[in-house]
């Protein structure tokens, strides 16, 4: 144990392949033709994606009144999922800017694929709140266009603070993730040998020519929207959760909600993530790549926001007893051992208990058991959003008002449906775009950069 | 041998270090017009290339410092110039509420418009007519060697030179690069009539998909449910009730709200002889009556109670309030005729309280009293 040496850095990609192979490897994807095992899950992910079409036509025809939505509880499934997907974007940002910050090398085998799923979650995320308005068409007014009566947008409002930074989001992840294809994309269209793919590659690529006076602005501009998309990962789940501790209600209006849900929202991601990317590095025989340790890596990460997550339901409960507000302590009392402890219950096993396993190294560096976790972590935070939104409103101020609030078949429908989403937009793009960026590679494989002999 | 289509000479390697070392002589002798290119960022290459800091830093500083201030000036404009609302008793600028839509109004100015400036501005993108593009130099650098060029343009360029001191440092290959004829011939046509009639019919897709959006789909099934729903709008007949009304009367005998039960209808002398106005002729209660007269009287009066009407005689004229007549009515006459109105004229009950009606009457008052002076007015 005392012998190893913590200057070197462990190499990030296996092996030492040629760049001709890194190339291989990475386009492999775009250019054969899929397996059927590709067939069957994007038929699984557009059959949910249907499902969640239909759900959603039907309720823009008859009306909002087919979700279970009613008073007390009028956010219900469509706030929660919205504060599900925005979570899971925001692994995506960690892993591309923060740890960039950082010089984390390990993140170069899995940023583009994270980039890529915060776009896409966010993109599934931004639905949500439309849709739960009940009149999407008129959605143009959430931005600050004056109305007939010349009123403009409540600025002092959360939930308009939540558009700007949602949508700002959505645009410098986009930009972000658009500057680093760029070289991958000139190499594709350098590669091709395909009229139609070459001439989309061209268009797309910009003209790109990999030369080291573009580089010199490049390596500084990608330095600069990291340092930008930094502190807006951090903001954007921050004001999310504004909607919620700005209110006056009990079990909402606390100060620790932005740190807790960044946390949260961290934790989810990176399960995200890792799921998926457990199964990419299979089927398209990435190992290399997206190596064990990296992982491993995540595995950790998932542990430490894991316990602030435990330690915000802690203090939470601390809190409500501290402070000596019946309204507060009602609350959890009621959040634990209510209508609603089931829920509760799903949430602090998922999201506290089976992660503790993450301390063996063995189940981290086991696929099976690691990808379960995975799963029920997402499941964990999913009833997390559901136990804060849900079990707040349902028992409100007036005991007369109080309701069990129940999701119907179209709202479980919808949520199918935003998972069928995300996947068909994520497995559209493995087979579209490169799914491990490839410069990022190459510079980092040993013996590629000048003086390392 | 050397036509005058060169564009560079170009050396290609795939060990960076040999690359690097050629770099580092190509600096020595002086040369101007030179590129090294990699499929990947070489560290410390800008240095070595004695390329100047890259300015995108200032330029994203600049940038997000105008978003800031965009974000503070629309934010002032709107929630405290164009349309105030109180809202929650805050302040119309509540700086600390628009902090968070400021923060994303920068960066989202600053990321965007830093990314425009260097891809468009400094690259000067898209550009797919470089002399490099489809060349067997760039395929090669795209996959696994990094290469230098020395263009043509440069004026220490000597093709035999530069050839010699790209063989002593023993590259995988050396490559004449040439311009092709229609990169030589290329001029960007923006007054192109492809490209206009593209941008013509994209104006016009958006202006159609907009007005159809806007004007005809919106009030189609399902969007029109808000409009059309399951309800009587006011005068509109009802086959529920049996006098196929659709609003209803009240009940007989009810009283509206703040109503006030009036004696002397139709005792237009009873009322002159018993109604006292309750009101002083303070400045305040003339100014209400003069608001209200204008308001209300003036129409067919006119501003001063001539009768001359400025209506210019659509309805009949009313008499003059200067004559004998209603000048030595009552007060109690005068506010008569206001409740339940004269000859044309209508009751105003239902426009004026009975403290308006009372102002009217001191203001007639005083308007009489201005056409008919006592000598001690002037005085």
């Amino acid at each position: 144990m005392s012998n190893i040496d913590y200057t070197i850095e462990p190499e990030v990609v296996e092996g030492k392949p040629s760049h001709s192979a890194v190339n291989d490897a990475i386009a492999k994807p775009l250019e054969t033709k899929p397996t059927w095992k590709y067939y069957i899950a994007l038929g699984i992910s557009s059959t949910l994606l249907l499902i969640g079409a239909v759900c959603l036509g039907y309720s823009f025809y008859y009306g909002i009144g087919l979700w279970g939505n009613n008073q007390p509880v009028g956010w219900a499934v469509p706030i929660v999922n919205f504060v599900f997907w925005v979570g899971i974007g925001h692994a995506g940002t960690l892993i591309s800017a923060i740890l960039f910050l950082f010089r984390q090398r390990w993140r170069t085998g899995i940023a583009r694929f994270a980039e890529a799923m915060t776009i896409f979650a966010v993109i599934t995320a931004g639905l949500f709140p439309l849709i739960h308005t009940g009149r999407p068409w008129l959605a143009g007014y959430l931005f600050p266009l004056p109305n007939q009566h010349h009123l403009w947008v409540n600025f002092t409002s959360p939930l308009i603070w939540d558009v700007f930074a949602v949508s700002t989001y959505l645009t410098v992840s986009f930009v972000f993730w658009y500057i680093g294809l760029i070289p991958d994309l000139a190499m594709l269209r350098d590669r091709t040998t395909s009229k139609i793919k070459k001439v989309i590659y061209s268009i797309f690529s910009l003209g790109w020519r990999h030369s080291n006076r573009h580089w010199n602005h490049y390596e500084m501009i990608y330095l600069i929207l990291a340092g930008f998309a930094t502190p807006l990962v951090l903001s954007v789940h921050t004001i999310v959760s504004f909607d919620f501790a700005v209110s006056i209600l009990p079990g909402w209006h606390t100060t620790i909600f932005p740190p807790y849900f960044v946390a949260g929202a961290v934790f989810s991601g990176f399960a995200m993530v890792q799921n998926v990317l457990i199964i990419v590095r299979k089927i398209f025989n990435l190992e290399h790549i997206i190596t064990l340790d990296t992982l491993e890596k995540m595995n950790k990460v998932m542990l430490a926001t894991g316990m602030m997550v435990g330690y915000a339901y802690g203090v939470e409960f601390f809190i409500a007893w501290y402070s000596g507000n019946p309204l507060e302590s009602f609350v959890f009392l009621n959040r634990a051992f209510g209508n609603y402890a089931w829920a509760y219950w799903i949430m602090v096993s998922c999201n506290v208990i089976f992660t503790q396993l993450f301390w063996f190294k063995k189940i981290r560096r086991s696929i099976v058991p690691m990808f379960i976790i995975g799963v029920l972590v997402n499941v964990g935070m999913w009833f997390e959003r559901f136990v804060i939104v849900v079990t707040t409103l349902s028992k409100d101020f007036l005991p007369s008002n109080w309701d069990y609030y129940k999701p119907t078949l179209v709202d479980i429908g919808i949520l199918l449906g935003s998972f069928g989403l995300f996947f068909t937009l994520v497995i559209l793009f493995i087979r579209s775009l490169p799914v491990v960026s490839i410069s990022e590679v190459k510079a980092v494989i040993k013996g590629s950069q000048p003086g390392h002999h | 041998m050397v036509s005058n289509n060169l564009y560079a000479l170009g050396a290609l390697f795939k060990d960076p270090n040999k690359l690097v070392k050629l770099a580092k002589k190509i600096v020595e002798l002086g040369y101007k017009n030179w590129d090294v290119h990699s499929s990947y960022p070489l560290h410390g290459l800008p240095r070595l290339m004695r390329l100047k800091w890259s300015p995108l830093g200032y330029i994203a500083l600049i940038l997000g410092l105008t978003g800031t201030s965009f974000g503070v000036f629309f934010t002032w404009w709107t929630m405290s110039v164009d349309y105030p609302l109180t809202i929650g008793g805050k302040p119309w600028f509540s700086f600390p509420a628009f902090v968070p839509v400021l923060f994303e109004l920068t960066v989202l100015l600053a990321s965007v418009g830093t990314a425009i400036v260097m891809l468009f501005i400094i690259f000067k993108f898209p550009n797919n007519r470089h002399p490099l593009h489809d060349t067997e130099y760039m395929k090669k650098v795209s996959v696994d060697h990094c290469g230098i060029v020395i263009e043509a343009k440069d004026k220490n360029f000597d093709y035999e030179k530069v050839k010699a001191l790209f063989q002593e440092f023993e590259p995988d290959q050396i490559l004449d690069i040439y311009y092709q004829e229609e990169e030589v011939a290329y001029k960007p046509k923006v007054f192109d009539w492809k490209f206009i009639t593209f941008l013509v019919v994209i104006a016009v897709l958006t202006s159609a998909v907009g007005y159809l959006f806007n004007n005809k789909i919106l009030y189609m099934p399902p969007f029109d449910f808000m409009l059309n729903q399951f309800r009587l709008g006011p005068q509109e007949s009802s086959t529920f009730f049996a006098d196929g009304f659709g609003m209803r009367k009240p009940v007989p005998g009810t009283v509206a709200r703040g109503d006030i039960y009036y004696p002397f209808k139709g005792k237009p002398e009873e009322a002159g002889a018993k109604l006292i106005n309750p009101l002083l002729p303070t400045k305040e209660n003339l100014a209400l009556g003069q608001e209200k007269y204008n308001t209300f009287c003036s129409p067919c009066h006119g501003w001063r109670g001539e009768g001359d009407s400025h209506l210019n005689g659509q309805f009949p004229n009313p008499p003059s309030l200067h004559s004998e007549k209603v000048r030595t009515w009552s007060d109690g006459r005068i506010y008569h005729v206001i409740v339940e109105g004269q000859n044309v004229m209508p009751s105003y009950a239902k426009q004026l309280t009975e403290k308006e009606r009372w102002a009217i009457v001191l203001y007639i008052r005083a308007l009489q009293r201005s056409l008919n002076a006592k000598q001690e007015d002037v005085q």
